[in-house]
């Protein structure tokens, strides 16, 4: 018995292609179990909204609600954009503009951080990098950070005036959301 | 198992089902007649203990599930309705509550035995790996639960813990955000998520259960280890569990239960934070996140790390790493009494764990940061050079003949 190699027989043929199919067949099975917790239809349905910009004074921020999620609108000031544009790109942890409205490769230069001429309306997801807190600085009397922008209380990441990370163990600049302005003070999020 | 039944079946219908289930000859066996050591202390006492927090946990978790409401609308102000309304509610929310705490502090104090007197050495590796997945199941299960109650605290605890699988963008863009929504369920925390948070809370102390299962079987087959940390080589040596042992556990498990109601009666929110009467709110995160206190030595290696993902690998490896902890200690001697050098470290990792533990509390900023860097630094030295290297170095001192001889106090006899 041993030593001896014997040719496969049409048992084992079907010994093999049975429990291929019962693996497959298992496999296939699990699929909807695990498919069943992605976000479903009527989460997926919670697409987009629409903003009035025109009450937001200069230096004032607001934060919506899109998709479950913060969103930070903020009027900013000449000062706020000029530090944000005297920024060196050397001086960025994330050097990706994070916008879904570019490219992915685009630098994170103030420009890519707005919309077109709007440099004075920045629109952010609020929610840290990190691990997902609601950075603070939305409020007058927010701590805004080192930098001026926001600061995570939860795990100390400061984002300057451009809401780019700057200090801190957050991994990216806060998500510009795609978004567009349907007319001079109304913008669409989604 | 380990030895030959003297089960004896005395009457007629004990032997018929004796003969069909030996069921009550299993109890006999393992419960009652099981051989173990003479010297066992009070450390001992905390797997009778820990077993009595499960019951307890199971047992107040299955009467609150008949009014807590898993809906985002409706979770915090079912807690309040139990508190006020249920009949007893407010005393089975406070035992479950401070029962997780209990428990937690119990399999502190047993794994910390374990690790003083050598518990994972051969022949009891898979013994101590059980009681690792059990602990990790433990994890997950009171994490789960404690977001169920669905205040500020709740909430923000599941986004920033959902959130660490995140990290795993830095490896596979994408995969991370993924598998985070995925386990949300949506684009944020919310009712899909809590929904099934609920449901799998229900399900893991059944897992649970079944672990420690397979843990009390795997501890049945070398027999307990105990202070000397040598086998039991005569009768003298070992003595039935019942009733010794019984009431040994008993006695430690009515001082506990003390300890237990006492928080349950006099200090039923000490443990807890204030922020989580606050009902859970998507847009506003409390100005200063804590765990439960049994995570914080955890939530302070994942802080000191600045990069997110090794942050995230730190958190995980620095539980991981317990399951080869039988192979990093290279020392054949098990109990610390007899290792001269093991000993003082063994003391400082526990106060290491304390630092962490202080630490996870603070803010991660200045000396904070700084003693918390340091701090997990040592965690990891001490599991992954420490001990591997101290088996080679240190020369243990000299053991007794047998776990009687150590008893009787009869002199030691030189280290081979």
């Amino acid at each position: 018995m041993a030593n001896k190699t014997t040719e496969p027989t049409r048992r084992d043929f079907m010994t093999i292609a049975a429990g291929s199919f019962a693996a497959v067949g298992g496999a296939a099975a699990i699929w909807p179990m695990i498919d069943q917790m992605n976000p479903d239809a009527s989460a997926l349905s919670l697409s987009t909204i629409e903003v009035d910009l025109a009450p937001i004074e200069v230096g004032q921020s607001i934060t919506v609600s899109w998709r479950g999620k913060p969103v930070f609108i903020r009027h900013r000031t000449e000062k706020e954009i000029e530090e944000a544009k005297a920024v060196k790109m050397d001086d960025l942890p994330d050097t990706e503009a994070r916008n879904d409205n570019l490219k992915d490769d685009a630098p994170a230069s103030d420009v890519n951080r707005v919309k077109d001429k709007n440099e004075q309306w920045l629109v952010l997801v609020g929610i840290c990098t990190h691990l997902g807190c609601i950075p603070k600085g939305q409020r007058v009397g927010d701590a805004k950070g080192e930098f001026g922008g926001w600061f995570c209380p939860c795990h100390g990441s400061h984002y300057d005036t451009a809401g780019r990370i700057r200090k801190g163990p957050a991994p990216r600049n806060l998500d510009v959301p795609t978004y567009d302005f349907i007319s001079e003070t109304k913008i669409k999020i989604g | 198992m380990a030895h030959a039944s003297s089960y004896k079946p005395n009457t007629a219908v004990e032997k018929w089902f004796d003969d069909r289930l030996p069921i009550m000859r299993l109890m006999h066996d393992q419960l009652q007649d099981f051989p173990t050591p003479r010297n066992l202390n009070y450390l001992w006492t905390f797997g009778g203990i820990l077993t009595f927090c499960l019951v307890v946990q199971l047992m107040t978790g299955i009467t609150l599930a008949m009014h807590y409401v898993p809906h985002e609308t409706m979770a915090f102000d079912s807690v309040e309705h139990i508190m006020r309304d249920v009949n007893w509610g407010w005393l089975l929310r406070y035992m479950h509550a401070n029962g997780a705490s209990m428990f937690f502090l119990a399999v502190y104090i047993h794994i910390a035995r374990g690790m003083f007197y050598g518990s994972y050495k051969a022949p009891r590796e898979i013994l101590w790996i059980l009681g690792v997945l059990i602990f990790l199941a433990m994890m997950a299960t009171s994490f789960m639960g404690y977001s169920l109650v669905w205040g500020q605290m709740s909430f923000w605890a599941v986004t920033v813990i959902t959130n660490l699988f995140s990290s795993l963008d830095s490896i596979y863009p994408g995969l991370g955000t993924t598998i985070v929504q995925w386990i949300w369920g949506g684009f944020s925390v919310g009712n899909p998520t809590l929904n099934r948070l609920f449901s799998l809370h229900y399900l893991l102390p059944f897992v649970i259960c079944g672990l420690v299962a397979l843990h009390i079987w795997a501890l049945h087959v070398p027999g307990n280890n105990n202070p000397t940390g040598i086998s039991i080589k005569t009768k003298a040596d070992a003595i039935p569990f019942h009733p010794y042992y019984t009431l040994k556990d008993g006695f430690a498990l009515s001082v506990f239960v003390v300890l237990f109601m006492a928080f349950v009666f006099y200090a039923p929110n000490y443990l807890g934070h204030p922020d989580n009467y606050i009902e859970a709110n998507p847009l506003a995160t409390p100005p200063h996140i804590v765990p439960e206190w049994y995570f914080l030595p955890y939530y302070a290696i994942l802080r000191a790390i600045p990069d997110k993902l090794f942050g995230v690998m730190a958190f995980a490896g620095s539980i991981g790493l317990l399951l080869f902890l039988p192979w990093l200690d290279t020392s054949k001697v098990k109990s610390a009494r007899y290792r001269p050098i093991y000993k003082w470290f063994f003391a400082l990792f526990m106060i290491d764990v304390l630092v962490l533990g202080y630490l996870g509390a603070k803010p991660p900023e200045g000396w904070y940061l700084i003693v918390g860097r340091l701090a997990t630094a040592y965690y990891f030295l001490h599991l992954l050079a420490v001990l591997p290297l101290l088996g080679w170095i240190e020369k243990p001192s000299a053991m007794p003949g047998s776990i009687t001889d150590d008893v009787l106090g009869k002199k030691p006899v030189a280290a081979k």
